[in-house]
């Protein structure tokens, strides 16, 4: 017996090509797959009969060995049924879904989902943390704000009150000046409502004549910096708030493409399974 | 006696032409013919067993040749064992499914499609198991997978034709597979018969063996699931009706697993592929059982773990001894009935309640007891409680294991108990959500598979499950019992046709009559 390198190379090539296409997703590529593998694993049988011969009678010497081409017989016929099996097979996947692909196992496709369910809910997690950063950032921010306000606040009136005890004290002093020169009640209120209603002030005497009015007029700044101060608050509020609600209406809707894509996501014959 | 031996093979399929030809009509006379053909294929199994094991191996020469010529059918004990309790067993699933038809008011279509197909594939399954040539049992695994195929895409649903799609590629590839190992062996040897491979392996160059002996357990190995080729099963079986995933839980993977007992025992004694085989046991029932414990679905659940017990059988071979190849085809034996009748359990469930995941059931302990009852006592069994025969199945592999010796049996016993104890994890779990936690009860009457699904008559939930279909999974469940009953005498046998295997005379002088 001689072996030819011929029939075997062929072999190969059938086997290889035949592997090939059966690892396509496509049953139709994989069908061809079947039929050529199929052929070069039966020319593999028939070379693996050994050399040709004359036909198989019984005491001719030189026959050819007629079992391996029995066995081929036989294995082409079933090969025949299968290729049968898997047409009728592809023309229901047509059918059914309109391709010939074959889907992933559902194990798979559960498991890619679980992890992909898991990455988006990460993802809404952290938009979440952040918003929520945020908003514990903008409130610190204003607290703070509001704090400074209210150490301004407290300086200027301190600031104010002790200016009117000065003023009270220099009133006293000349009052109490006034008296040791003998000067009456009556005399020294007189003299008092004439400094009060003195227009200019006059240095030379020491005493602010016109207390009343520059009293009147420190508490009307007094009124007018409040007023101011809590004008400025309520705007930066106001903008405070804008900045907030912007800030949540953004995330809201961050939040909400994602559920969508979420859903898109998961399939219905998937449901409940996990 | 001899004659016997080819009618669990050609009675099927004599029945499955006859029922083509039949049609639609008729259907009591169709399931009269399934349940006497199959009825008959348990008396002549029961009866070879008898002659086998009294007389040494029987032997047919089909067509008349002689054996190292023609192909002749070979029923010594293993084979007649297995085929006993697989004619039981596929006797049990016609009955439920005839029933079911019954029930369902189904019309003759299905019965006309399915009964030929199931037949076929148990006439394949009986051809594996008495052929006593390379090229025969070829035939034969085309045989059964031509049936499960049909089977598997009853009806041509999406999901089933997705499932039929990989499962079919699959079968194909590891059949390519099985014909480059036959062009090799016969190129290298000029023969096929086993009897007379047996002979000539021993004298061919040790890299021939090797190439001959690993192409022949790839292809084997694909068909019984074992670990890295066993993707495709937990994908493929849940979505077939219960009576086939029941009979292909039971039956396909034990014939790829009874192959390989062929190839390791017969054909290649005492290798050094028996070390690859333990570190294939080892991954095939720790990743097996790790997929069960992970799933919430019943089918699915089922279906790892009937990977996973793979492995202790694979583990019995690789041991090579007798005791180790009893414990195998034990393990095997007990494997069948209890695996069947848990896929045929859950087929009930789904039956009562319309769903088999398991987040969805609830409450079944009090609305149905007798299928608590039904579920329970093979669960226990699969996941080996004492006094049952998984138990015993397991203690026969751990003494065997210890037996041994060296260390890596030592490690695949450790690894055997873990793994039987996450499968009782995995059970008690499922026990624990589908059957003692609150009702989510399905209310009679809620459509499963609608019009639109199948094309047929909507499948539809009911209260009430007919006598002769609890009957018929009580029977598969008492026969599973029977195993740890008759337990000594089993054994006992299993012993005898283990020692039969590895003497391998009996069987080469039993078919070639004694000449060298």
């Amino acid at each position: 017996m001689t072996v030819t390198l011929l029939p075997y190379a062929a072999c190969f090539a059938m086997v290889a090509t035949g592997v090939t296409l059966l690892l396509e997703r496509s049953l139709v590529r994989a069908l061809t797959g079947v039929i050529t593998l199929g052929n070069g694993v039966n020319l593999l049988i028939i070379t693996a009969g050994g050399d040709p011969g004359g036909p198989p009678y019984v005491g001719t010497p030189g026959i050819a060995d007629p079992l391996p081409q029995a066995m081929v017989l036989t294995a082409i016929v079933i090969t025949l049924g299968v290729t049968a099996y898997l047409l009728a097979l592809v023309h229901r996947s047509w059918q059914l879904s309109g391709s010939d692909e074959v889907q992933d196992d559902t194990e798979d496709r559960r498991v890619r989902l679980r992890a992909r369910r898991g990455e988006l809910s990460d993802a809404v997690r952290a938009r979440q943390d952040d918003y929520r950063r945020l908003l514990a950032e903008q409130r610190a921010e204003l607290a703070r704000m509001e704090a400074e306000q209210a150490e301004r606040q407290r300086l200027r009136e301190v600031d104010l009150e002790r200016r009117i005890f000065r003023v009270h004290t220099e009133l006293e002093q000349w009052m109490r000046e006034g008296r040791r020169q003998g000067l009456s009640e009556e005399e020294l209120l007189r003299r008092l409502e004439d400094a009060g209603l003195r227009e200019d002030v006059a240095p030379a005497e020491g005493v602010p004549v016109d207390n009343l009015r520059r009293l009147e007029e420190l508490r009307e700044q007094y009124e007018r910096g409040r007023e101011e101060q809590a004008a400025r608050e309520r705007a930066l509020r106001r903008r405070l708030k804008a900045r907030q609600r912007e800030a949540r209406k953004e995330m809201r809707a961050a939040i909400r493409e994602e559920r969508e894509r979420q859903a898109l996501a998961r399939d219905p014959e998937l449901e409940g399974e996990d | 006696m001899e004659g016997l031996v080819c009618v669990p093979v050609l009675l099927p399929l004599l029945a499955a032409g006859v029922k083509l030809a039949i049609g639609g009509r008729l259907r009591r006379l169709q399931s009269a013919i399934s349940l006497v053909a199959l009825g008959i294929s348990v008396a002549v199994s029961a009866l070879l067993l008898a002659a086998a094991d009294t007389r040494g191996p029987l032997v047919t020469e089909l067509g008349g040749w002689p054996a190292p010529i023609g192909i002749c059918l070979v029923a010594d004990r293993l084979s007649t064992l297995v085929l006993l309790v697989s004619s039981a067993v596929t006797f049990c699933v016609m009955v439920y499914s005839v029933a079911n038809a019954y029930a369902e008011q189904e019309h003759d279509a299905p019965m006309a499609i399915f009964h030929p197909a199931f037949l076929v594939m148990v006439a394949g399954v009986a051809d594996a198991f008495l052929s006593g040539d390379l090229f025969n049992l070829f035939v034969a695994f085309e045989l059964l997978l031509s049936g499960s195929y049909v089977l598997l895409t009853f009806g041509g649903t999406e999901p089933r034709i997705r499932a039929g799609a990989t499962y079919t590629l699959m079968a194909l590839a590891s059949s390519m597979l099985f014909l480059i190992a036959l062009a090799i062996t016969y190129a290298a040897t000029g023969t096929l018969s086993l009897a007379q491979l047996a002979q000539r392996f021993a004298g061919l160059p040790l890299h021939v063996q090797f190439l001959v002996e690993l192409t022949l357990l790839l292809a084997f190995a694909i068909k019984a699931a074992i670990f890295p080729v066993s993707a495709w099963l937990p994908d493929s079986y849940p979505t077939a009706p219960a009576p086939a995933t029941a009979v292909f839980a039971g039956l396909l993977t034990k014939v790829g697993v009874y192959s390989i007992i062929r190839l390791e025992a017969l054909l290649f004694p005492r290798g050094p592929v028996a070390t690859l085989l333990m570190w294939v046991a080892l991954a095939t029932m720790l990743a097996g059982v790790l997929g069960a414990v992970a799933q919430t679905d019943l089918k699915r659940m089922l279906s790892f773990t009937l990977v996973s017990h793979i492995g202790y059988m694979v583990f019995g071979v690789a041991l090579s001894t007798v005791a180790g190849m009893s414990g195998a085809i034990f393990y095997m034996l007990h494997h069948i009935t209890v695996q069947t009748s848990l896929f045929l359990v859950t087929g009930l469930i789904e039956r009562r309640t319309g769903t088999t995941s398991v987040s969805r059931l609830g409450g079944l302990m009090t609305s149905t007891p007798l299928l608590a009852v039904l579920f329970f006592v093979p669960a226990m069994n699969l996941s080996g409680i004492p006094p049952m025969s998984g138990f015993l199945g397991k203690v026969l592999l751990v003494e065997a294991g210890l037996a041994d010796g060296r260390p890596l049996p030592a490690v695949l016993v450790a690894a055997g108990l873990v793994t039987s104890l996450l499968t009782l994890y995995a059970i008690a779990k499922t026990w624990g959500k589908a059957f003692w936690r609150g009702p989510r009860a399905v209310r009679a009457g809620t459509v499963v598979e609608s019009e639109e699904d199948t094309g047929e008559e909507p499948t539809v939930t009911t209260t009430l499950l007919p006598l002769a279909l609890t009957a018929s999974v009580g029977a598969l469940v008492v026969l599973g019992l029977a195993f740890t009953v008759l337990a000594g005498p089993l054994s006992a046998l299993t012993h005898r046709a283990a020692a039969e295997l590895w003497a391998r005379e009996p069987y080469v002088t039993a078919v070639l009559g004694g000449a060298p």
